[in-house]
């Protein structure tokens, strides 16, 4: 109960300060609108289809890009733990490509694939891919030798000890492993929706931006943080706790 | 099933070079034999486990299980380790359920099992708890239970006990002498405890260190009732004996560590504080 207090508690302290700031009077709205402006903004592309269209089309834009990114890196990141050749071969190379911002593909994206869909969806797969595979890699790396060597004295190995002690055994870590890969394709998504124009959430800013409508932006802003707080939370979070609650971690 | 080590070598290549974890070491263990290998930290004894187990294999000689080179662990030599190694995301039962699903048993056939292994060590009530929430004790009881549907022939046991207090340790003592009673399997025990070897083996092997190898080899006689009673004056002349070769060992250690100590470092004690140095 206190902990839900306390996280309301520093979101209103925020909604007030901001209010304050605002109420300065230093500077006008369409640098810094306040909070009630914002979520008028809100509630008015709410009502008028605006916003919920341009979640829905960004939420099936990643849905695409990081279901397949999630699958392939979970895949590669299984194959790198497995085999020592495939991690030689992909491991380095994964790192460093972790280095590069995943926006600076955009580029290379519209001219292979020109302004289409398949751009951005190419980003969004490269910026997550990686991230997640290398997780899983060491997830894999991380199972303790004890359960593998007491799975092998009980007879098990090859395919079925890896189906039935590594997987399950990595699972923590590959919950892990997806959430960041969450965050990555959220923040691929909105820069690429962002530069190149097609719809979706990082557009409805592009056209506050245009139109000068600072509380649009902002109210853009707010559902992006809040679709990802929902995700992170509810869905990942939900698995997280029961996995935590069943091995005894805490 | 009887085990043999023949002219076993085994070394290890650490930080600091290359070291002999064992030299030559022979040794034969009878069928149904319970053969406690006891010595000090670094001579060995685990390696001669993971020998037999299959998890290493020797540089020189060989390891034998029923006139068989080991080739891998198998079901066949069940080892048990300090940790229980219970895999966190299945329950209790699923756990000792966890050697059955490669033999070909009915469903129920299956569940009777566990339940019996279950009902042996005193576990039939934590069927369905997830192992965190178990004692220390009731996790190696676990253990022992996964190791029981299995019905082993050779049972493989690394200081099982050391993590327990003394009570929950002499309650498993006398678990495992009832499980080796009842199995009549083989098993090699690495212990530390002296008393705990004497008071479980029908042989002690005292191992000695630098390189690892055989020191003492002693039967226990086998007229000492089950289970054996520390006071007794025959278990205690034994414990006293293996003790003296034990102490003779670690004094031998000891003597060699203050050597390599006192051999001075080099361009010290120029009058200046030898501070910071480790820093």
């Amino acid at each position: 109960m206190s902990a839900r207090l306390e996280r309301a508690g520093a979101i209103v302290g925020l909604l007030v300060l901001w209010q304050l700031a605002v109420s300065l009077g230093r500077w006008p709205s369409y640098v810094l609108p306040g909070p009630i402006a914002v979520l008028e903004s809100a509630i008015e592309g709410t009502t008028s289809g605006v916003l919920p269209a341009a979640v829905l089309k960004s939420l099936g834009r990643l849905a695409l890009g990081y279901g397949l990114a999630s699958s392939g890196g979970i895949a590669l990141g299984i194959a790198m733990g497995r085999v020592p050749a495939v991690e030689r071969a992909f491991g380095t190379l994964l790192t460093g490509l972790q280095s590069l911002p995943s926006i600076c593909w955009m580029p290379l994206a519209l001219l292979w694939f020109g302004l289409n869909e398949k751009a951005i969806l190419f980003v969004v797969v490269i910026a997550t891919l990686g991230t997640v595979a290398l997780a899983v890699r060491d997830a894999v790396f991380g199972v303790p030798r004890l359960w593998l060597r007491a799975a092998r004295s009980m007879g098990e190995r090859g395919l079925s000890l890896w189906l039935r002690v590594v997987l399950p055994a990595t699972l923590p870590g590959t919950i892990t492993a997806l959430r960041l890969g969450w965050s990555f394709a959220w923040r691929a998504l909105m820069a690429g929706e962002l530069l190149f124009v097609a719809g979706g959430l990082g557009q409805v800013m592009h056209v506050g931006r245009e139109l000068n409508d600072m509380a649009r932006v902002m109210a853009a802003m707010l559902v992006i943080a809040a679709l990802g707080l929902v995700f992170d939370n509810v869905v990942l979070g939900f698995v997280e706790a029961r996995t935590r609650r069943r091995w005894g971690l805490t | 099933m009887d085990i043999a080590l023949k002219n076993v070598e085994k070394s290890f290549t650490g930080r600091d070079g290359k070291h002999t974890a064992l030299a030559n070491v022979t040794l034969e263990i009878p069928s149904g034999a319970f053969v406690c290998l006891l010595g000090p930290s670094g001579c060995g004894k685990t390696t001669v486990l993971n020998l037999v187990a299959g998890f290493e294999t020797p540089d020189q000689g060989e390891v034998l299980v029923d006139g068989h080179r080991v080739d891998g662990p198998g079901p066949d030599r069940v080892v048990m380790f300090q940790d229980p190694a219970l895999f966190p995301w299945l329950s209790v039962g699923e756990n000792v359920a966890f050697p059955l699903q490669k033999r070909k048993l009915s469903p129920a056939e299956r569940g009777e099992r566990v339940d019996e292994a279950l009902r042996v060590v005193h576990l039939y009530k934590f069927k369905h708890a997830q192992p965190h929430e178990l004692s220390g004790g009731m996790r190696a009881r676990a253990a022992i239970a996964r190791a029981l549907v299995m019905e082993p022939r050779i049972m493989l046991m690394d200081e099982p006990f050391a993590a327990l207090d003394a009570q929950t340790r002499e309650l498993l003592q006398v678990e495992i002498e009832r499980v080796w009673q009842r199995t009549k399997a083989t098993v090699v025990f690495v212990t530390h405890d002296n008393r705990e070897a004497v008071r479980l083996a029908t042989r002690v092997v005292v191992m000695g260190t630098r390189p690892g190898c055989v020191k003492l080899e002693v039967d226990v006689d086998q007229d000492l009732p089950r289970p054996r009673d520390p006071l007794d004056r025959n278990v205690n002349l034994l414990v006293t004996r293996v003790q003296r070769t034990l102490q003779a060992e670690i004094e031998k250690i000891a003597r060699e560590e203050s050597d390599e100590r006192q051999t001075p470092p080099s361009r010290r004690g120029r009058g200046e504080p030898d501070l910071g140095r480790d820093i």
